[in-house]
């Protein structure tokens, strides 16, 4: 039976294998590719979109969970949050390869929403799931605390 | 630091980079505009809608020359950074071979190197075509025409590059076009936005794995468990029965799932069974390994540099001491997996690809399937990482893909991708390298002699990139020949250790270790003869550029003195032509293990470029260097099997170990070398020596997460 579900607020359905990972109907079915894939297994975070309004690793998450509920990826995020966040990343250039930032750019406006004005410990706690191999997490930190604030000042 | 900040969102703001307008084009050309088209040389091209293009010819794996390259052309064609665009070059090696290399190629931080003078020249005769178009067109001399962010003008007469570019092409080609000298420069030495920031942040980059194709099939290969096994036999029946796989390939790698979608072809591998010939395979363990080179690491080995007479000066040296240090094999592991897409058409094929070796890649395809190069198309991408594991002497995963293309018929396109379990167990690592160090120091305290003998496996003998005139290997020693610093005695020598796992160069190369064992080595004789650690270092510096940064650092970080419960350490290391210092500050972490607190670093790679692009490197080169220095490796088990499979085993910096870090650039008039590299080799030798000087504790064996570190480190914090 084909499993329905809103992604970026567009009706989707999907009857292939119950299996298969959101992460894959997205890319592959859907075509939406902003959304990467980096290991799987839910280790990376490459692959990090909203799952009802949260954080969450589309690679370990079987389509037969989604049915009925409601997926947002890097193309189809929007509002306050994401556009402070996206201006911070882009104002002091936080990409270098890019492959794991629409992951990291996901987790952090899901942080956001969580804690407007985070701390230190929770930009650690709540980016830990997203490896960056080119080391930009100065940036990040960065980005995520210019994001919060232009959100306060605006 | 705020003022900077403030600054450059004007900038954006500005240039049109705002969030929120059109989602930003894939690339130039599918936006170009019909109509006359200026391309004065291989590397410019500007378009009647007023946007200059400017052809990269490196990849662009972030560490910036779409930015870099761009901004030197803008620079001299005195363009507005608004209407500066990029693409990336075809394979091509007359027009765009790295002049460093003979070839297309990115490695050795020689991307703005060996472009400074040619995108120079090519912005420079571009603008040179465009006066002499608004000359002709005014009617007025071409001395008396003016060009500024992007508007050619005189008195009152304005016209934008994109007005002139019809006649611009008319005009006669500069031989030598005049060229700005430093003063003039605009863009060069500021902080000119990044390129790609803006597609980068919004999932709108495209990269090679999200490239799709009519009829395409997605293809994933299970690779011998040894390396050096062969396919005996398959049994793919439970595999072909996965819905969505449409073929099972035995290639030459390793055994080949296609399937229309990638998860298929996943499971389809994973319904594998796969019966494997390992009798030419190398099946000693990391550890059996070790054995073996430590049997050698004493033998003096190939000289390969000697001044005076170490092994005299050792015996006669007041103290002395020997350390022998082991580096493991380490992946590189990019964000993107290794990937292309090749699509087969009547006599040759597009080829997708964030290739590393343009040219080597793109010919290796034609080979494999049998077309001429000639009729070879690539579609270069933007690389999601490499760390030097895209660029690979035999054009490994190129190979790869098309024999997959191949056994499927050659008809089809196929898109080969490796999954995170490929990449990590997939070899290409930098080598196990092993080294024994002795040194001496007089009665005062002065030290006398230093003797460093490498052992491990060289990737370059026997291939195209060593000379076998060569008497030895140098990027197996690098950084510890050709050293900034003289001693009284020295010696390098080097032991070639016979082994299968292929290995690779990987950022930074030889450096890697060899500034790990220089600094490390050499902070513990300084320590041993009672002297300061930047002082002693300064004595032994025979370059005033290695001097200059190592003050630099110690005036930034304020010298070497941290507050209580914390310690600092200082390293410095030349390479690829440019001089880093950094001092680290370090406290005992929770887990046993250091916490890097702060690093700070002073850098002269010549003519700064693009200062912010030269601080992310700095950045991401420490955050590379000490997340593997402190967490990683990857080891054999019995038979060869590779122990570490994804990155919940093969462990990854992440954001909460991340230091700050807080970089200088001297302001340098020497030719630009490199930055992409030498920003690493400094950082875990930095942070040893701060963990010594905390806890007293020596670390030989990397990572220092080495359970036989951690037996000794474990009670301290």
């Amino acid at each position: 039976m084909a499993v329905e579900f809103l992604l970026n607020g567009k009706h989707m359905s999907f009857d292939g294998d119950p299996d298969t990972p959101l992460l894959w109907v997205i890319r592959d079915h859907a075509g939406l590719t902003g959304t990467k894939y980096g290991c799987g297994i839910a280790q990376c975070g490459a692959c990090t979109v909203h799952l009802d309004g949260k954080n969450r690793r589309s690679c370990v998450t079987p389509i037969d969970t989604v049915a009925g509920k409601t997926v947002t990826t890097i193309e189809g995020v929007s509002g306050p949050v994401a556009e402070a966040v996206q201006k911070a990343w882009v104002a002091i250039d936080v990409p270098q390869c890019g492959f794991c930032q629409s992951g990291q750019v996901m987790s952090a406006i899901g942080l956001l929403k969580q804690k407007p004005k985070p701390t230190d410990a929770d930009i650690d706690a709540g980016m830990a799931g997203n490896i960056c191999r080119c080391a930009t997490y100065v940036r990040i930190r960065q980005a995520i605390k210019d994001a919060a604030n232009a959100k306060v000042s605006a | 630091m705020t003022a900077v900040a403030t600054d450059r969102r004007q900038f954006l703001a500005g240039s049109g980079l705002v969030l929120g307008l059109v989602l930003p084009m894939r690339g130039a050309k599918a936006m170009a505009p019909a109509g006359p088209t200026f391309a004065p040389n291989a590397f410019v091209r500007v378009l009647p809608d007023n946007t200059v293009s400017v052809v990269i010819k490196h990849v662009e794996f972030g560490q910036g020359p779409a930015t870099g390259l761009t901004t030197i052309v803008a620079d001299e064609m005195d363009a507005d950074w608004a209407q500066m665009r990029v693409e990336f070059a075809p394979a091509n090696d007359p027009l765009y071979k790295n002049l460093a290399f003979g070839t297309m190629g990115t490695g050795g931080s020689t991307a703005m190197a060996n472009s400074w003078m040619q995108m120079r020249n090519a912005g420079a005769a571009a603008r040179a075509m465009l006066v002499a178009a608004a000359a002709k067109t005014w009617n007025v001399p071409a001395s008396e025409v003016k060009v500024a962010r992007g508007v050619v003008s005189h008195g009152a007469k304005k016209a934008s590059f994109g007005d002139l570019a019809a006649t611009a092409a008319t005009m006669p080609v500069p031989d030598k076009p005049v060229l700005k000298t430093p003063e003039q420069w605009t863009l060069i030495g500021t902080d000119v936005p990044k390129i790609d920031s803006l597609i980068k942040s919004t999932g709108a980059a495209q990269f090679t794995m999200d490239i799709k194709r009519p009829n395409m099939v997605v293809s994933v290969i299970q690779h011998p468990p040894a390396f050096g096994g062969k396919v005996k036999a398959v049994d793919d029946k439970a595999a072909l029965a996965v819905p969505g796989v449409v073929a099972v390939k035995p290639i030459p790698q390793g055994v080949v799932v296609y399937a229309k979608d990638t998860y298929a072809a996943m499971k389809g591998r994973n319904a594998l069974k796969v019966d494997w010939d390992l009798s030419q395979a190398e099946t000693r363990s990391t550890e059996a390994m070790l054995r073996d080179y430590l049997a050698q690491a004493t033998n003096p080995g190939t000289q390969c540099e000697a001044d005076g007479d170490a092994a005299k000066a050792l015996a006669g040296a007041a103290k002395t001491i020997e350390a022998t240090y082991i580096f493991p094999f380490l992946a590189h592991a990019p964000m993107e997996p290794m990937d292309s897409v090749i699509e087969p058409k009547t006599g040759g094929a597009d080829f997708w690809c964030g290739s590393q070796f343009q040219v080597g890649d793109t010919r290796a395809v034609a080979g494999v399937l049998g077309v001429p190069f000639e009729g070879m198309t690539l579609h270069e991408q933007y690389a999601g990482g490499s760390f030097g594991r895209r660029a690979t002497p035999d054009m490994g995963h190129a190979v790869e893909s098309a024999q997959a293309v191949k056994a499927l018929g050659g008809t089809r396109a196929v898109k080969h991708m490796w999954t995170r379990e490929n990449d990590i167990t997939g070899g290409r690592y930098r080598p196990l390298m092993v080294h024994k160090l002795r040194g001496g120091i007089d009665a005062k305290g002065a030290i006398v002699a230093l003797d460093a003998i490498t052992t491990g496996q060289s990737f370059m003998i026997g291939t195209p990139f060593f000379d076998a005139k060569e008497p030895f290997d140098e990027a197996m020693v690098e950084g510890l020949t050709k050293s900034a610093y003289g001693f009284p005695n020295y010696r390098v020598g080097v032991n070639v250790m016979k082994n299968g796992v292929p290995t690779l160069w990987w950022r930074s190369v030889g450096n890697t270790h060899t500034a790990y064992v220089m600094e490390t080595f050499l902070d513990r004789l300084i320590e041993l003869g009672k002297q300061d650690p930047i002082r002693a270092r300064l004595a032994l510096m025979k370059e005033e550029r290695a001097k200059t940064v190592l003050r630099r650092v110690a005036e930034l970080a304020g010298g070497l003195t941290a507050k209580s419960g914390r310690a600092r350490g200082v390293a410095f290391h030349k390479s690829f032509g440019s001089y880093v210092a950094q001092i680290a500050e370090v406290s005992a972490g929770a887990d046993g293990l250091p916490k890097v607190h702060k690093i700070w670093a002073a850098i002269d790679c010549g003519v700064p470029i693009n200062p912010n692009v030269m601080r992310a490197q700095v950045e991401g080169g420490i955050g590379y260097g000490l997340g593997h220095a402190l967490y990683a490796e990857i080891t054999l088990g019995e038979g060869g099997v590779v122990q570490q499979s994804n990155f919940d085993t093969y462990r990854s910096l992440r954001i909460g170990e991340m230091p700050d870090v807080e970089v200088a650039i001297i302001k340098s008039t020497a030719d630009p070398t490199g930055i992409g590299e030498p920003g690493l080799p400094p950082a875990a030798p930095a942070v040893a020596n701060a963990w010594r000087r905390l806890t007293g504790k020596v670390v030989e064996r990397l990572p220092f997460a080495h359970p036989s570190n951690l037996a000794t480190l474990g009670g301290k914090a």
